[in-house]
């Protein structure tokens, strides 16, 4: 396949310019191939993060021609190769150096979810009891492999940088994660309102269209736990019954 | 003298933060030890999401005449009596309730129509007996653990290695190591040190192993003066992708076969009728039909014969390719989509039972598994030696320090039965934070000089320091390549001999590496601190199969290809001689009590 050019994004905090590598590529290989090539030759200081290698640990997030993805699952020939490949970090969170960013907030953020707190066992030998298709709806949301990709284009986060008042996608996808579990009893729906700002959220699907794990983030987490707000918080009737609750 | 490191105090120190390392964490939390992890990469991003296929209790959902005592005497089986029998034992009766725990925690796993946890077939397991999430099962753990865990007051150091452990006389009292983002150096003071910090895999260039698994945790607790046992056996998983060249080495999940895959060469034959061992012969089906009868969970057939322990697979596979009957690329076909022929609605059903093979077959390699074969190959998954430890609480012989998970030894023997190692990590995880908890119960902080810790940090910068010097990565490619055609799926005295030359060679070129550039995330740098722990890894395999003069499980010697009945005998430990050479020596295996030798001949 011949020589490609890669120019990536090189530096530290603020301060970066895009450099320009040349390397050698062969039929099959992803981007994360090309960074190791670079890596090992020409660049040994570029930094990246990476583990699996096959798309299921979510830590070679970056943006490859202006498009968030994993490196790994980026196969150079979906690529065109005749103009330079551009690689960035992500954008939502601080530079750390190259292609590595802060991704801390994300842990911070996910810290504020109220955690899994199950039912008593059902079953008379200790256990629980579930249907498979009951379990089915919560394990979409498990797929999540917490790449951060979602986060990464919401502009609430990239744009608007409000991390201070919203959780971002991600961390919706993992509070459906909970919430749909058929054992779980905890209520999130205050901290959802109020702390972890599901309004911010305008359902532009952004989210959606970039998850390598193809989960439906906005549909089927997203909307139905806006939902659970609104009916708790902003349904009318509940409203009144509140209003003249005996206190 | 100033000190050139940050200093941090913890009862019980973990390093590693896989599924072993979160469930000690987990556990000595809940004693009330204040406890430190300390994780290579992103808290959650550790190998243990690469685990596909399942975790094995013997909890009966789906055949109820499954209990401890056959799994107990399946992992000897298929460890080949090698195992740490204690360990072995411990494994298979607390298994179960390790799984349901994690169920408590929040996992969420398949369901058997009466809504009880699935368990699906595997390889060497006379019973359907993994508990499994589609083929993620390694990710459910990892988050159910991690989402557990950071609520238990649990600190987490990310992006911290670990390069050095110290002692106190002789006991281990801390460790020392450098943080990624600013290359800054910590010093953890601990009562206690759990090491889970996998496997060993970037020794080889074919490997399912990502950078991590530089044998960090072997190497720290060879340097600190602990055994090392069974180190010549690793596992070579039988089917890795082969093609295209960037992905060879990813694995393919056993799961692929226990959901009625089947292995053929390129004349169409299944080739795994042929050789079945005669440990197996009995329980292997010798016809296609039986087999297929099996997968679909008719309790009186026989498992079909690519459910074999995965050191014969593996070694089918190669002898078939050696014999110029393999794929294109070097491999055998694994076909799943031949249930076709079975099955109506075939394509929902791969799509559904094996999601995350679709997605990376479809991504990877451009090949629909649900219509076309996969080509496979053996790649370098497992590494079944390790540290040497007490069965019951996990220490290593050096006091203080404890392992579990894949770097410690002793439970798989000779070779380790698929879905053995989820279950280990929860077992002996909890086991190593409990016990760790307790020995950090009933002694002090040590102490440690801080010219001794600064002499480190010296040391350390090396590789920045140098302005000239040999590339990192370049040292560590002839490394795996030496390894991969000397030491690899296939060895002989001659080669083992010319690889232990060529290790003291890239080790005296190690000293030469240079990374240019600063301290801040420059992964050269960290690439040069790991070839130390690659090369002791890397060198303790050889001397351990040296010493193995016959091919049993995961070491196969060509010079000597048969079983012996002394093999049976001995273990291969390997540790460190004052003058800082290799010691090598065999003990005998640990005797199994007679209750245990009955259950082994009960379930043969």
């Amino acid at each position: 396949m011949g020589q490609v050019t890669f120019k990536i994004w090189r530096g530290e905090g603020d301060e970066g310019h895009f450099e320009e590598y040349q390397t050698e590529v062969s039929e099959g290989m992803v981007v994360l191939d090309a960074i190791h090539a670079i890596q090992s030759d020409d660049a040994s200081d570029l930094a990246v993060r990476w583990n699996c290698k096959a798309g299921k640990c979510g830590s070679c997030s970056a943006e490859i021609n202006g498009m968030p993805k994993l490196m790994c699952m980026t196969r150079l020939s979906s690529l065109d190769l005749d103009n330079p490949i551009i690689i960035e970090p992500m954008k939502a969170f601080p530079l750390m150096k190259d292609l590595v960013t802060d991704v801390s907030w994300n842990y911070e953020a996910k810290k504020s979810i109220k955690p899994f707190k199950p039912c008593k066992p059902d079953a008379p030998d200790g256990t629980w009891r579930m249907q498979q298709e009951d379990v089915e709806r919560a394990q979409e949301f498990r797929k999540c492999i917490e790449c951060y990709l979602c986060q990464n284009v919401c502009h609430v986060l990239r744009d608007h940088h409000d991390h201070a008042e919203y959780i971002g996608p991600a961390f919706l996808v993992k509070t459906a994660a909970f919430e749909m579990h058929p054992l779980d009893e905890e209520n999130r729906t205050l901290d959802l309102k109020d702390e972890q700002g599901i309004g911010y959220c305008n359902i532009t699907k952004c989210c959606t269209k970039v998850c390598p794990e193809h989960i439906t983030i906005t549909d089927n987490a997203i909307i139905p736990l806006k939902e659970r707000v609104v009916d708790e918080f902003y349904d009318p009737l509940k409203k009144l019954f509140r209003i003249f609750k005996p206190k | 003298m100033t000190e050139r490191f940050k200093t941090h105090e913890y009862d019980v120190l973990i390093i590693g933060a896989g599924g072993a390392g979160l469930r000690a964490a987990i556990e000595a939390s809940s004693t009330g030890a204040s406890v430190g992890v300390v994780c290579k990469s992103l808290l959650g991003k550790a190998h243990t999401v690469m685990a596909e296929g399942g975790m094995a209790a013997s909890m009966g959902n789906v055949d109820d005449r499954d209990n401890w005592k056959v799994h107990f005497a399946d992992t000897m089986r298929g460890g080949q009596y090698l195992n740490n029998c204690e360990m072995a034992e411990i494994h298979a009766r607390e298994a179960g309730e390790r799984v349901l725990e994690l169920e408590a925690w929040g996992a969420l796993f398949d369901r058997t129509k009466e809504g009880k946890i699935l368990q699906r077939n595997f390889g060497g397991h006379k019973y359907p007996r993994l508990a499994h999430v589609g083929d993620r099962t390694g990710l459910e753990m990892i988050r159910t653990l991690q989402d557990h865990g950071i609520h238990q007051g649990i600190d987490f150091h990310m992006e911290v290695t670990v390069t050095n452990l110290l002692k106190d006389g002789d006991r281990v009292v801390a460790a020392f190591g450098y943080e990624r983002e600013k290359g800054r150096f910590m010093l953890y003071k601990a009562k206690a040190i759990v090491i889970a910090t996998g496997g060993i895999g970037r020794a080889f260039k074919v490997t399912s192993n990502s950078w991590e698994y530089t044998g960090d945790g072997h190497a720290l607790a060879y340097d600190a003066g602990a055994d090392l046992i069974d180190m010549e056996f690793v596992q070579f998983h039988p089917t890795g992708m082969v093609w295209p060249p960037s992905v060879r080495g990813i694995l393919v999940t056993e799961g692929v076969r226990g959901e009625g895959g089947i292995l053929t060469n390129s004349e169409g034959k299944r080739f795994m009728f042929e050789d079945v061992p005669p440990l197996y012969v009995s329980s292997t089906a010798d016809n296609e039909e039986e087999g297929w009868k099996y997968v679909t969970g008719d309790k009186e057939a026989n498992r079909p014969p690519e459910l074999l322990t995965r050191d014969h697979v593996a070694r089918k596979i190669v002898k078939e390719v050696k014999a110029g009957r393999g794929s294109p690329h070097g491999g055998a076909f694994l076909n799943i989509a031949w249930i076709k022929e079975h099955i109506k609605d075939s394509e929902t059903h791969i799509k559904k039972k094996l999601p995350s093979m679709y997605h990376q077959f479809m991504e990877l390699a451009e090949v629909d598994i649900t219509k076309d074969p996969m080509e496979v190959g053996p790649t370098t998954h497992y590494v079944m030696g390790g540290i040497r430890v007490n069965a019951e609480s996990q220490m290593s012989t050096v006091k203080g320090l404890f392992a579990c998970g894949e770097c410690a030894a002793g439970l798989h023997g000779a070779n380790r039965l698929g879905g053995n190692s989820l279950s280990d990590l929860l077992v002996f995880g909890k086991r190593a934070g409990e016990f760790a908890s307790k020995f950090a119960s009933e002694c002090e902080y040590g102490n440690i000089g801080t010219n001794e810790v600064n002499a480190l940090v010296t040391e350390s910068l090396l590789p920045v320091d140098r302005t000239e010097g040999e590339n990192p990565y370049k040292i560590q490619e002839d490394l795996q390549e030496t390894m991969q055609d000397l030491a690899g799926i296939s060895r002989c005295d001659e080669e083992l001999k010319t690889a232990i030359v060529r290790i003291g060679e890239y080790a005296v070129r190690s000293t030469t590496a240079y990374a240019p550039g600063n301290r801040e995330y420059n992964p050269g740098w960290h690439t040069a601190l790991d070839l130390h722990n690659l090369l002791v890894v890397s060198e303790a395999l050889c001397y351990s199969a040296m010493q193995r003069t016959e091919s049993r499980g995961g070491h196969f010697r060509s010079d000597f290809p048969e079983k012996t009945e002394e093999g049976s005998t001995y273990n291969t430990v390997v540790r460190r001689k004052n003058d800082g050479s290799m010691e090598v020596e065999r003990v005998p295996v640990i005797p199994q009590s007679d209750e245990m030798r009955a259950i082994i001949e009960e379930y043969k």
